[in-house]
């Protein structure tokens, strides 16, 4: 039995209402209690948290880790120790890998190398059409039985309305939750940019709010017909806040996160012609951004993911519409959401609960809380620490941030999976 | 952020790339267009070179297809001096997978001093501004929907020439606007120079988002548009806008935003008509006003030369002394 104690950190674990200080006990690699060391605790690791705060380990609901088929970019082995150094223990991997995740191999395959690299868990999300190509369902049932934990059709457009229904049908009848980023394809056309004054300025081909908005009502009224669980991916616009809103009013099973990028960054930083602001969906107006961010303080978004998506140099490289889009945010994740904390967008706890419980209940996993006999999948993190983001303190094989030279405050000093030690900062035992 | 003009100017507040007109003032401007007038009348001079640019080599780097605009860069070139290599990548390097990165590098090695680039993408020139050694220059000569600044800056010279103040002066663009980098230039320089009232004339479909914030303001009827305006401005239209639920027809599209004799009387009877060329006739304009006494569309042209001989020697006498 391998036991651990975390002790003299603040132990915030939401789901439990938990906020205090005090030692949490770890035996077999599950929580086993949070006040006195049960009996027989004989801690063969202690680690010190004193000034830190320990909480449950993050979730993220979509990142990228570009393997298999792209590990010019990166692999499932640089991006899950990417992230258990930014605190995450548990990732969703979107199915537009190379080849797709449409078949059990390539779950399997996934779940191998992420296994043997040993360090956040990856939950590759099934494609929900056959090689995502939007027309045939995939073996939804089956990919479940592999190990997939939600369908999804990524970025890929689906041929028709009629296609969503018929697969947002099958999925209910197995219990799947469709995880939808909407996107109108014909009215987002080959867009790079929001579809605003800075768009116009700069000649970049838009994409209008409606893109998002459009997608959103058509899926939304896909689940009162099918009764299908949705998660809507990376919501954009304020007018998605609206429909999101009456959706929950509705009692509809809806929920929704948004990228953190889009709880900062918006159109004007993009200038001039700065690919690493190039994403999708794309950074919209100041008014868009602060509903986003009321949105997350109020609850009517449930969650916040990180949007990963690490790039080679050249990715990057070249006019504006012709990058890739996408940031390598894992690592900026949590200097961020205590930025959030400090402009009092959301309290402490809320802010885990969107990193960690309420992920966890999208997806229905027994992780995301320090409850007595959860898998001990811990973050501990020194929210004082002042870090430089640089290639000495930098992860990821992506560099693709905006973030990039900046000082950050927030920095994850260790990080457990089912009690297992997958990052340590520093010698703190 | 004003774009570009930490990018385009040298410390010493001198032009060092030409890539957009936003970011630079109303005192550059100026002097790109006192330059240019210091050029005019060379092409009826017996000798029509000058020795500015004697030794230095001009890339003209069309990664879209253009006869016209290559063509007076490369006289413009040629006047002063340089020596200028014409590349159309649009059928080499880059069908050839060649990334735009790897081209400018190869370029570079060849010892080159300045880019004159066009290319389909918006940002293309500043992408290469950006990455280039420091002694080359790059002038924009089009990037997708963004800017073409020498055209731009053409039309100013042409207005200047014809209308002296432009502090009096209300000017109409009328016609394709969302597709047009010309037009976005025109309205960015209007408004630096100061210009009264700078109207766009066109439906819905072909305005682009909030264009507004631009600075301008917004007809969609030509009729109201026209009234009073001392300057007016055709755009070309694409056959292509057709096809994308842009426009029903061209016979409608002329009905209601064509440029006819009756129209050109709403305006101020010394109005001019302008067209950055090459015009459709019968579609934007017909050919008894693009033929007509105000027109002054092929004064353009001619100014053309003027205004990138400036341009170019303008860059020129920075590079080399970098940033």
């Amino acid at each position: 039995m391998i036991m651990i104690e975390i002790s003299g950190g603040r132990i915030i674990d939401p789901a439990n209402h938990i906020d205090k200080i005090g030692s949490v006990f770890i035996v077999d690699g599950k929580i086993a209690s949070l006040s006195t060391a049960p009996a027989g605790f004989n801690a063969e690791l202690n680690i010190n948290a004193r000034g830190r705060i320990v909480c449950p380990g993050f979730i993220d609901l979509n990142a990228r880790l570009r393997e298999p088929g792209q590990s010019q970019k990166a692999t499932i082995q640089s991006e899950t120790r990417a992230a258990a150094s930014a605190g995450f223990t548990t990732l969703c991997l979107p199915p537009d890998t190379v080849p797709v995740i449409d078949t059990p191999a390539v779950t399997e395959l996934i779940h191998d190398k992420a296994f043997h690299a040993g360090y956040a868990r990856v939950l590759p999300i099934a494609a929900l059409t056959q090689n995502l190509q939007g027309k045939d369902l995939s073996a939804m049932f089956t990919l479940k039985q592999a190990g997939c934990i939600a369908v999804s059709n990524a970025e890929q457009p689906l041929a028709n309305l009629h296609i969503l229904r018929r697969a947002m049908e099958y999925a209910a009848s197995h219990e799947l939750l469709l995880v939808y980023r909407p996107q109108d394809y014909s009215l987002s056309n080959s867009g790079c940019a929001h579809e605003g004054h800075v768009a116009t300025r700069f000649g970049l081909p838009g994409i209008p709010a409606a893109a998002e908005t459009v997608a959103m009502a058509q899926c939304l009224e896909l689940v009162e017909q099918t009764g299908c669980k949705v998660h809507f991916s990376q919501l954009s616009c304020a007018r998605s806040i609206t429909l999101l809103q009456q959706a929950k009013n509705r009692l509809l099973p809806v929920s929704a996160d948004v990228a953190m990028h889009q709880l900062f960054l918006m159109e004007e930083d993009m200038l001039p012609f700065d690919s690493r602001y190039h994403v999708l969906p794309p950074l919209r107006s100041r008014q868009d951004r602060d509903a986003l961010k009321e949105a997350l303080g109020n609850g009517i978004i449930d969650a916040i993911c990180s949007a990963h998506q690490p790039h080679d140099i050249d990715a990057k490289l070249g006019a504006f519409p012709e990058t890739e889009a996408g940031i390598a945010s894992l690592e900026t994740l949590l200097p961020l959401l205590l930025q959030l904390v400090a402009g009092k967008v959301l309290d402490l706890a809320q802010g885990i609960s969107v990193l960690t419980r309420n992920p966890a209940g999208i997806l229905n996993l027994d992780s995301g809380t320090l409850t007595l006999g959860a898998p001990a999948d811990v973050c501990i993190f020194d929210p004082a620490q002042h870090w430089l983001i640089d290639k000495d303190s930098w992860q990821s094989n992506g560099v693709n941030t905006p973030f990039w030279g900046q000082r950050m405050q927030g920095r994850v000093t260790w990080t457990l999976q089912q009690g297992r030690i997958i990052h340590s900062l520093n010698s703190g035992a | 952020m004003m774009l570009g003009t930490e990018l385009q100017l040298t410390a010493q507040g001198k032009l060092k790339h030409f890539l957009a007109i936003e970011g630079l003032s109303k005192a550059l401007l100026t002097e790109i267009l006192d330059t240019a007038e210091s050029f005019t009348g060379i092409s009826e001079r017996q000798v029509k070179k000058f020795p500015l640019l004697r030794g230095k080599t001009i890339v003209n780097l069309f990664f879209e297809n253009s006869t016209r605009t290559r063509t007076t860069f490369d006289l413009a070139a040629t006047r002063l001096s340089a020596d200028v290599i014409n590349m159309n990548i649009a059928t080499s390097a880059t069908s050839k997978g060649e990334s735009l990165l790897d081209t400018i590098r190869n370029l570079e090695a060849m010892h080159v001093d300045m880019f004159v680039v066009r290319h389909a993408l918006s940002g293309a020139a500043h992408f290469i501004a950006q990455n280039t050694a420091p002694h080359i220059s790059v002038i924009n000569a089009g990037d997708g929907q963004h800017a073409h600044p020498t055209q731009a800056m053409l039309d100013m010279f042409t207005i200047r020439k014809l209308k002296n103040d432009f502090r009096q002066l209300k000017v109409a663009i009328v016609g394709d606007i969302l597709h047009s980098r010309v037009a976005r230039s025109q309205i960015k320089a209007l408004n630096i120079l100061g210009a009264d009232d700078i109207r766009l004339i066109a439906p819905k479909t072909l305005l682009p988002a909030q264009i507004e914030t631009l600075g301008v303001s917004v007809y969609h009827n030509m009729n109201e548009g026209l009234k009073d305006i001392d300057v007016i401005i055709m755009l070309r239209l694409q056959k292509e806008r057709m096809a994308n639920a842009l426009l029903p027809s061209e016979s409608e599209y002329f009905k209601c935003f064509g440029l006819t004799a009756k129209r050109l009387q709403l305006a101020k009877p010394d109005a001019i008509v302008m067209h950055p060329g090459p015009i459709n006739r019968g579609v934007e304009i017909t050919s008894s006003v693009a033929d007509g006494e105000q027109s002054v569309i092929l004064q353009q042209v001619g100014y053309g030369i003027a205004i990138r001989m400036a341009v170019m020697s303008m860059a020129m006498q920075t590079g080399g002394t970098g940033v």
